[in-house]
């Protein structure tokens, strides 16, 4: 079995209907786009050669050609220009979705999104909303460069005025993406690129019962053992993973979170009061991690019902390591089997 | 310096007629009057802080004169007051937010077109600059008016600003106050390259550099700015040459950092004073006329200051329903914790 985070296969959702298509993750979020500039005139696409390129992952592409250079556009190359813009564009009624070209990108951007896309709302008494959706290819597993691959959940998470979300499969990604650009509020939209090229089945019509409220985590597959909660890219291998563990008798439920904040506490705790037991994983860093708001929020909810305290899988506290070390960096199978062992064999002292 | 090309339309040429120059003079005594008395107000103890402007009234004043507010809006920092009076902002709900009360003032910015207060010095320049493109796309003929100084031309996002505005040919107008002080440090420590208008060139922009304590000056610059961005030619850049002669804000002690001879060197003539000179010179005003616009100026202030007296703190609850649009969950379940502990409700 690999350990290379780009395989894990295409993703079947379940109650597939005669709408299904099998479309990438690239595919369905640029459908997502195409679909949404046709339904609202407001919105618009821009950001680092998001126009004639297509964005340098092409989920823009052929944007601009159907939509106009005016609606889809190419910026300079400038990520706190880019935000800063937005804010003004928001305020005189438009609904941006602009593109960071890559995760460590933002940081540039950090000020004006904190700051200002953050802040205009409550600052404004509420009289100028900020209806940006911030686009931002996240996390590691491509090998890339320097800055091109890190898990900025925390720090956008714990930004008072920020909403983040974040996909992890094509149907999520056309979703949700959907949903948040149709939003009155900033949402900071987390695509994992490590995810791009994988396809599976996207149903546009949202047939799948399954798929519950559009703010909630949804269950990914059902099991009685143990909870793994993961998002972006990181469900695809718990749901690894759990095919593994169920091999030697070990029936684990796959918690995708989709919603990093606001959190849905109420499927978190109910999935855990079921199986009694959880594991987080997720690429970022441990200390001060999403993971450890997860396992709290588990621990408030279910403190009475679980059978060991809630373990976590994470990324390390080091930057975030070249392409050759990043197999050891991601959690991967071993590490989050390990974890998983963890939690079973916990005997109270 | 003044590299802005000719504007051939008769409104923006016309001189100003008497009654305007009046109008002018009553804004910058009602100007003055109230800034002078929120540091005094700080010193009572009705308001924690406020940010003076003394010297600065021609600029604001003169600049505020040239918007139009049935289409253009204006980006200002946090010592804007006299551009907010100008424009006919509720001043009792500007001052709201050196009150404590709330930031950014109670004010309504899409009703008043002036975007809440802010005290990242370069933080609206790029919001000036997608209100401005925002424009454009509707093909309506509004125009952003930021307003920013020295010290926040050395932040990075005026030079992103500038640089996205003349890419897309924004229709903004960049309004420097070169007040001479960042808080402590001189604008020969701050601004390389000799003015913030001399960058403009690098970005293809016009730019004009002006006698910002000259309101008729200031006024005609504005609207020459306000005509060309209008026209659809892009932005602009004004700098206007003015001085902070007081301090920072009501925290600062000036006397750290320049000596009482600089400060009388450094200023000038009043610009209040000097335009009251000309109204009398040119006999377009007499010591009547001036006498009935501090009256008026000081009957302003007395209704501002009862307002802002009776301004209590807001309900706490605000604090997260402003939050978002949409609430959330975790939101809500604070709120009501708090409501709880806090309220005993």
């Amino acid at each position: 079995m690999s350990n290379s985070i780009l395989e894990g296969g295409t993703t079947v959702a379940a109650g597939a209907t005669a709408n299904t298509v099998v479309l990438s993750m690239q595919q369905a979020l640029n459908r997502a786009l195409d679909e949404v500039l046709a339904e609202n005139p407001k919105t618009l696409v821009f950001g680092e050669d998001c126009g004639r390129l297509g964005g340098v992952f092409r989920i823009t592409d052929g944007l601009q050609a159907k939509h106009g250079d005016q609606r889809v556009f190419d910026t300079p190359l400038a990520e706190s220009g880019i935000l800063g813009m937005s804010v003004g564009l928001a305020m005189a009624g438009f609904h941006p979705i602009p593109e960071v070209q890559f995760d460590g990108f933002a940081y540039p951007a950090i000020n004006q999104i904190v700051c200002q896309v953050a802040r205009m709302n409550y600052r404004s008494r509420g009289t100028l909303p900020m209806p940006i959706t911030l686009r931002v290819p996240s996390f590691g597993g491509i090998r890339a460069p320097e800055h091109h691959g890190e898990s900025l959940e925390a720090l956008f998470a714990h930004v008072p005025g920020l909403k983040v979300v974040s996909p992890s499969n094509p149907h999520e990604a056309y979703h949700l993406l959907k949903y948040a650009a149709t939003r009155p509020d900033p949402v900071i939209f987390m695509e994992p690129k490590s995810r791009y090229w994988q396809k599976g089945d996207v149903d546009p019509a949202r047939a799948d019962a399954a798929d519950g409220a559009p703010t909630g985590a949804k269950v990914m597959r059902e099991g009685r053992h143990l909870t793994l909660v993961a998002w972006g890219a990181m469900v695809a291998r718990c749901l690894q993973v759990a095919g593994l563990a169920a091999e030697d008798g070990i029936d684990v439920e796959v918690l995708d979170l989709r919603w990093l904040k606001p959190i849905d506490a109420g499927s978190l705790a109910a999935s855990v009061r079921k199986t009694r037991r959880a594991v987080v994983v997720h690429e970022a860093p441990l200390t001060s991690g999403l993971g450890a708001e997860v396992a709290q929020l588990i621990t408030q909810a279910c403190f009475d019902t679980l059978k060991a305290p809630v373990e976590r899988v994470t990324g390390f506290d080091v930057p975030y390591p070249s392409g050759d070390l990043e197999d050891e960096y991601i959690p991967n199978i071993d590490r989050i089997l390990f974890g998983i062992q963890r939690v079973l064999e916990y005997k109270r002292g | 310096m003044d590299t802005l090309p000719p504007v051939a339309s008769g409104d923006v040429a016309a001189p100003l007629a008497p009654a305007q120059l009046r109008e002018l003079y009553s804004l910058m005594v009602a100007v003055r009057h109230l800034d002078t008395s929120a540091i005094a107000w700080q010193r009572q103890g009705l308001i924690p802080g406020y940010a003076p402007e003394l010297g600065q009234e021609a600029a604001q004043v003169g600049s505020g004169y040239a918007v139009d507010t049935t289409r253009d809006f204006v980006f200002p920092t946090y010592r804007e007051m006299g551009v907010a009076r100008t424009m006919g902002v509720d001043m009792i709900a500007y001052m709201s937010t050196h009150k404590a009360t709330w930031h950014g003032g109670l004010y309504n910015p899409l009703e008043s077109r002036l975007a809440p207060i802010q005290a990242v010095v370069a933080g609206s320049v790029l919001h000036a600059v997608g209100w401005a493109h925002g424009q454009t796309l509707d093909h309506k003929d509004g125009v952003a008016l930021s307003y920013f100084g020295d010290g926040a031309s050395s932040q990075g996002d005026v030079h992103e600003a500038m640089n996205f505005a003349a890419v897309m040919k924004a229709p903004v107008v960049f309004f420097v106050q070169n007040n001479g002080w960042a808080i402590s440090v001189p604008t020969e420590r701050q601004v390389a390259g000799g003015s913030v208008a001399a960058r403009a060139a690098g970005y293809g922009m016009p730019a004009l550099q002006i006698d910002g304590d000259d309101v008729v000056a200031v006024v005609e610059a504005t609207r020459r700015a306000f005509a060309h961005a209008r026209a659809g030619n892009g932005p602009v850049v004004i700098e206007a040459m003015t001085y902070r002669r007081g301090p920072h804000s009501t925290s600062d002690d000036p006397g750290r950092y320049r000596s009482l001879a600089e400060e009388r060197d450094g200023a000038g003539a009043d610009p209040l004073e000097r335009f009251r000179q000309r109204l009398l010179t040119e006999g377009i005003a007499d010591e009547a006329f001036f006498a009935e616009a501090l009256a008026a100026a000081k009957a302003e202030e007395e209704q501002i200051r009862t307002g802002v007296q009776a301004l209590g703190p807001r309900p706490g609850a605000e604090m997260f329903d402003l939050v978002f649009q949409e609430t959330t969950p975790t939101l809500q379940a604070q709120a009501a914790s708090w409501r709880e502990e806090s309220e005993h409700v």
